[in-house]
């Protein structure tokens, strides 16, 4: 009648290991794809010497500069489809995303700030954070009364508000955004839109996105059942015994800081958050601990092969990654939407 | 002396600063099926909760099995007393028997994948309730009354000692109503207790040994249904005059005198 008791465990395993083949095999692609391709003959010498840390040949130096690329753009892509599983349980709506729920457009205020007053670029990066983490917050603290949840729950907890009060948000972000963008001196002006246009023409091999990544993946994994069942049941998940309180003010700090690694690295990049974990739901259903994983993996590759697209498509001229993931995203999304209407009716 | 499984000391409740109980003294032992009656608004579902350990008493205390209900740690209260809310909004496509098998999740402290265990008494508590066959469905695709024998279902494999029951007949048919109602019976006579909301007087004579009206204004009667379903009381807390018709050996309960509508607006006909 139903599944084994191990499939689940199995099933995981495998998905977990195809997708971990399928990111490899992005990566591979994105090193040797280029206006100056990497012949595959040359790949495992070039590897080797990459990974010892002094590229030598031309081939190394490639892979050395489009590997770095491609490692900032999976970390980007990844964490921007574990935020958006998190969001999305958060808020019980598979329609939230860091962009929807303001968090993004939160550190786009910080770092153009940042940018508007010439600040240095780690300044950038603290100012994109700061945005981040406090929408999240502000976020939390508006809707801490109306998500309900733990014992001084005064009614049961109505998720439209959260995402209604992130719309709101964002929207008052983007006001000042625009602001800051017609205040700004011309010299300062080029280098703001640029940051805007979520683009990985500048990212190179980083540490901190791998470690906030890794941390969210594992803390994540820990939580994946309660997260189950918190999206099954909202507020009513503790007459199961989950903490709801906890593991929202946990999701919604993970977000954030995952969103501000995110935007930090790679700019404005749209709908990975919103198409990638509605992919994953759709092929492997909706139990966290797969799920999580997944999207993850899919995350990461899928803005490895956009990145990959963006600089061959048209070389030498380079595509912002982010006109190419909208691009991507939007008819994939309206097809499942439309596939998923046809079944249900 | 076994602690009551629920034991209330002067339990008030108030909702937007209305009071709805005052001074609740309320004791349900193992092997009673209580039932609460009362008109819309009264407090039913916020005693529920409260008692459930949802959100606290607004004066009183709670105690369940001897211990403040604010005292237990959530899983062990998870073991203790189950939860069917009023309503349900799924908004994810998990399977019927995903959302059985989350109801073991008191239990998993030491797991994280359920164990053929867990399968046993999912499968089971879905067979009890008689939908076995829709375990792999989208919960999204159930019918109202399907997915709210799902629910039970879910309530059913948590396996408490306590089973607290927001109206459990929504949406149900009448066979179906019927059978939950024995059920729940029948866990009482295994020695678990169970309290129930309910607007079906039939359903609550028949299925619980024990009654709690609440009147909407603070007032209440607790105990046995012989002594506090009897129709001055139901008429006095309800608001409208109820008859009690002995129909063989059964006691019928019916709303008494056609239903009077000269307090509503006049239905406005075409000219």
């Amino acid at each position: 009648m139903s599944v084994l008791p191990a499939a689940s465990r199995t099933r995981q395993r495998v998905i977990v290991l195809v997708l971990t083949v399928c990111a490899l095999l992005a990566l591979a692609a994105a090193g040797l794809a280029g206006s100056v391709p990497v012949p595959v003959a040359d790949l495992p010498q070039a590897l080797a010497s990459v990974l010892s840390g002094a590229p030598d040949t031309m081939s190394a130096t490639l892979l050395d500069l489009r590997l770095g690329r491609a490692s900032a753009a999976f970390a980007t892509g990844a964490a921007l489809a574990l935020a958006g599983v998190m969001m999305q349980a958060l808020v019980r709506n598979p329609l939230a995303d860091p962009y929807v729920l303001g968090v993004s457009a939160g550190a786009a205020v910080g770092a153009l700030a940042a940018l508007l007053f010439g600040a240095a670029l780690w300044m950038v990066d603290l100012g994109a954070l700061t945005g981040a983490v406090g929408i999240s917050l502000l976020l939390y603290l508006l809707a801490r009364r109306d998500l309900g949840g733990g014992r001084g729950a005064v009614r049961t907890g109505e998720s439209g508000v959260l995402l209604l009060t992130g719309v709101v948000l964002a929207s008052a972000c983007m006001a000042l955004v625009t602001l800051m963008l017609s205040v700004a001196p011309e010299s300062r002006l080029r280098g703001m839109v640029f940051w805007m246009i979520g683009d990985l023409a500048g990212a190179s091999w980083r540490l901190l996105p791998w470690a906030v990544l890794a941390a969210a993946v594992l803390l994540a994994l820990r939580r994946a059942r309660a997260l189950n069942v918190m999206a099954l049941h909202a507020d009513a998940a503790v007459a199961l015994g989950i903490d709801v309180a906890a593991q929202r003010r946990f999701l919604f700090l993970c977000s954030g800081l995952l969103t501000a690694c995110a935007v930090t690295t790679g700019g404005s990049i749209g709908f990975v958050g919103l198409v990638v974990p509605h992919a994953c739901r759709y092929a492997f259903g909706p139990d966290h601990r797969i799920l999580l994983p997944a999207a993850t993996l899919v995350g990461g590759s899928f803005l490895v092969v956009a990145d990959t697209l963006a600089r061959t498509v048209l070389a030498p001229q380079q595509l912002p990654v982010g006109v190419l993931t909208s691009l991507i995203g939007v008819p994939v999304f309206l097809f499942q939407l439309h596939q998923l209407h046809l079944r249900r009716r | 002396m076994i602690p009551p499984m629920i034991s209330t000391q002067d339990l008030t409740l108030r909702v937007d600063g209305r009071l709805l109980v005052e001074r609740l003294d309320w004791r349900v032992n193992a092997g009673e099926s209580w039932c609460v009656i009362g008109p819309n608004g009264a407090g039913k579902s916020t005693l529920l909760r409260t008692v459930a350990g949802l959100r606290p008493p607004d004066g009183g205390t709670v105690a369940l099995a001897g211990k403040p209900v604010g005292d237990w740690a959530l899983p062990a209260l998870a073991r203790e007393r189950a939860y069917l809310a009023q309503s349900r909004g799924d908004a994810f496509a998990y399977r019927v028997i995903e959302t059985v098998l989350m109801a073991r999740h008191p239990y998993h402290a030491d797991r994280y994948w359920e164990g053929s265990d867990d399968h046993a008494a999912a499968e089971a508590a879905l067979r009890t309730l008689d939908v076995a066959h829709l375990a792999e469905r989208d919960v999204r695709t159930l019918s109202g009354g399907e997915r709210q024998r799902v629910a039970i279902a879910a309530l059913l494999a948590q396996d408490t000692p306590l089973l607290l029951l927001d109206e459990p007949a929504n949406a149900l048919d009448l066979a179906h109503q019927v059978a939950v109602t024995e059920l729940m019976a029948r866990l009482c006579r295994e020695g678990r207790a169970v309290v129930s909301v309910g607007h079906d007087l039939n359903l609550a004579w028949s299925g619980a040994t024990h009654a709690l009206l609440l009147n909407g204004d603070g007032s209440w009667h607790a105990g046995a249904t012989q002594d506090v379903m009897r129709p001055e009381l139901l008429s006095a807390c309800l608001g409208h005059p109820i008859a009690a018709i002995a129909h063989g050996a059964r006691t019928v309960f019916l709303p008494d005198a056609p239903v009077a509508i000269t307090h509503l607006a006049p239905v406005r006909t075409t000219q």
